[in-house]
């Protein structure tokens, strides 16, 4: 029978956020949902309930990008699956894409929706940073790479006792882990700020970041940023906020000349309250926050800061 | 060692985009396009990594934009820049199929490309290329060091945690950044690069299809979006009514 299969992402032992919020994906597609999961995570499988089959792809419990993918693959072989869901994430790229290419099947990356009748599936993907929604069609297996938000993970949540069974792909070593590395605890935790203020490449330079800071004393906020400013040597790590950054949920989030691509929304979308600030009046930010303000930000900040002060 | 750089012309989203009269693609009329900025953290990363006598080749598909990029890289330092004619960058599996004709027999050690692209609906190119080829592969890589053919690499994951990966050569890396912000070339070295180098040409095929079928494209529906305010004032009244001040 042909159902919705999840590659399920695990780090550290646990399932990852994206894992459940793909469950709950499926199970709104519906049909028979086959979960399958890598390393000693079978042992979890009563916490996939949502799905009603959990295979056992083999392969160590740290992921591996080659033997990941080539128990993947046999996994889709074993069991026929018309629609495969994986997550759009670093682990993810590395599964979806040689599966796609192995198995000779079409592959929709940055899918925020995915609807199906079993034989005929419809992809929604957030492409150009978040600035287009495109949909796109395809027919028979194919696999959709899922962005976080996609679902809902607390619904797919869900404990029970899915039947499992077990698969092996080929033994490659080509690609070999080595150690996971933890990132320096920075002399702030953004996790745990109330009020953030995040400022992104439109601040223009590091010497600028100067008003920020002084706002942030203002109004007592923590300075955190996305990605390019982190690799800039600007910032340092743990001020990062997005995928590939911290998930913060403050009070107040007060983004500061960032577009809003997928990658940053991702880190900072449940926050309580969003302020965007940001001369293009088309940044996908302002799809996220709830005020904004289609200005420079330099001028508002400084009016800000005459004002608050 | 031969390392060869992947890059891909994209638009660039500083710029207004609009969708076409089509409706299923961007209206590129007088659209700013511009370099792929992961390709460019792979080409910084392989300049930074290669010593005297290695081989940085920068490699682009025939289209708008080709010799700005490949000039540019050589201006940037990398040996050589190679335009492959008859292919498509239309799509990833039209680039990965254009890339693994002109890679094949090219021993080449490393082979270094962007992490994404704002526009790969069909899969990122890295890993779709590396699987064409046969090639191990590591995406979302952020550090790199090479010694006695194996790479070893750090893939980031989320929350600031990275994995530490060996990775056997010839090997295809994904790249999200590079050491050190990729390096600027002033226009008169480009200039004067396009003045005395050869690009080199190869013909290529891109025959792969995608497989999906776009039919729309639309800006995103806003999840009501945000109350957009006229001025500071109201911004201070809301802050205020956060408690904030
Ligand atoms: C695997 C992967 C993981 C990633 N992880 C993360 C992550 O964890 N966090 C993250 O943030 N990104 C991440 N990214 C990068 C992400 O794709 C974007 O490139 C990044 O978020 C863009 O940052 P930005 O908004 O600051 O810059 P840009 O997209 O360049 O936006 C700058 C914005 O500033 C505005 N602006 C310019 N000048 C002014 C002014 N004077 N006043 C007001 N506004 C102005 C512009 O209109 C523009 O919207 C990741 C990417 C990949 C591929």
């Amino acid at each position: 029978m042909a159902g919705i299969m999840v590659i399920c992402e695990h780090l550290a032992g646990e399932f990852s956020d994206i894992t459940f919020e793909m469950l709950d994906v499926a199970n709104k597609i519906g049909g028979d949902i086959t979960a399958v999961t890598f390393g000693s995570m079978k042992e979890k499988s009563g916490e996939l309930g949502i799905a009603n089959n959990v295979i056992d792809a083999g392969g160590d419990t740290e992921y591996n990008p080659e033997s990941y993918a080539s128990g993947a693959k046999a996994a889709v072989e074993s069991n026929s699956p018309s629609i495969i869901l994986v997550a759009s994430t670093s682990m993810g790229y590395d599964i979806g894409n040689p599966l796609a290419v192995n198995l000779g099947i079409p592959l929709a990356s940055y899918c925020t929706g995915v609807s199906s009748d079993g034989t005929n599936h419809e992809f929604t993907s957030s492409l150009y940073g978040g600035k287009m929604s495109v949909t796109s069609t395809a027919a028979g297996p194919a696999i959709a790479l899922m962005l976080a938000g996609a679902g809902d993970a607390d619904a797919g949540r869900v404990s029970g006792s899915p039947s499992l069974s077990q698969v092996s792909g080929e033994s490659l070593d080509r690609v070999r882990f080595k150690q996971l590395i933890e990132p320096d605890a920075g002399d702030v935790d953004i996790t745990q700020s109330e009020i953030i203020i995040a400022i992104g490449r439109g601040i223009g330079g590091k010497d600028d970041i100067e008003i920020a800071e002084e706002l942030a004393e203002v109004i007592d906020a923590d300075i955190a940023c996305s990605r390019p400013l982190v690799d800039a040597g600007w910032l340092p790590k743990s001020r990062q906020v997005g995928k590939s950054g911290m998930k913060v949920k403050p009070k107040l989030y007060i983004a500061l000349g960032i577009s809003g691509a997928p990658e940053h929304i991702e880190g900072m979308k449940d926050s309580t309250t969003i302020i965007a600030i940001n001369s293009d009046e088309n940044a996908p930010i302002f799809d996220v926050a709830h005020y904004g303000m289609a200005e420079d930000l330099f001028d508002v900040v400084e009016e800000l800061i005459d004002e608050l002060e | 060692m031969k390392i060869a750089v992947l890059l891909k012309w994209v638009p660039d989203l500083v710029e207004e985009l609009e969708v076409d009269d089509d409706g299923i693609g961007i209206d590129t009329d007088d659209l700013k396009f511009k370099l792929n900025e992961f390709d460019d953290h792979a080409l910084e990363e392989a300049l930074q990594i290669a010593n005297d006598g290695d081989e940085v080749v920068a490699i682009a598909i025939d289209g708008d934009g080709t010799e700005k990029m490949l000039y540019t890289a050589i201006a940037k330092g990398a040996s050589s820049g190679i335009r492959l004619t008859g292919g498509s960058n239309s799509n990833t599996a039209n680039l990965a199929a254009g890339f693994a004709t002109a890679l094949d027999g090219g021993n080449y050690d490393l082979i270094l490309t962007g992490v994404q692209s704002v526009d790969d609906l069909d899969g990122q190119l890295g890993p779709i290329l590396a699987a064409n080829m046969g090639l191990p592969c590591v995406s979302v890589v952020s550090s790199l060091n090479v010694s006695g053919g194996v790479a070893t690499v750090t893939k980031e994951y989320s929350g600031g945690i990275v994995a530490e990966f060996e990775v056997d050569l010839p090997a295809v890396l994904g790249i999200q950044a590079a050491r050190e912000t990729p390096r600027y070339a002033p226009v008169s070295k480009i200039r004067q690069v396009q003045q005395s180098t050869d690009l080199a040409e190869k013909s290529v095929s891109g025959s792969s299809t995608s497989g999906t079928i776009i039919t729309a494209m639309s800006e995103p529906e806003t999840g009501g979006g945000a109350k957009m305010l006229d001025d500071v004032e109201d911004l201070i009244e809301i802050l205020k009514g956060l408690g904030v001040s």
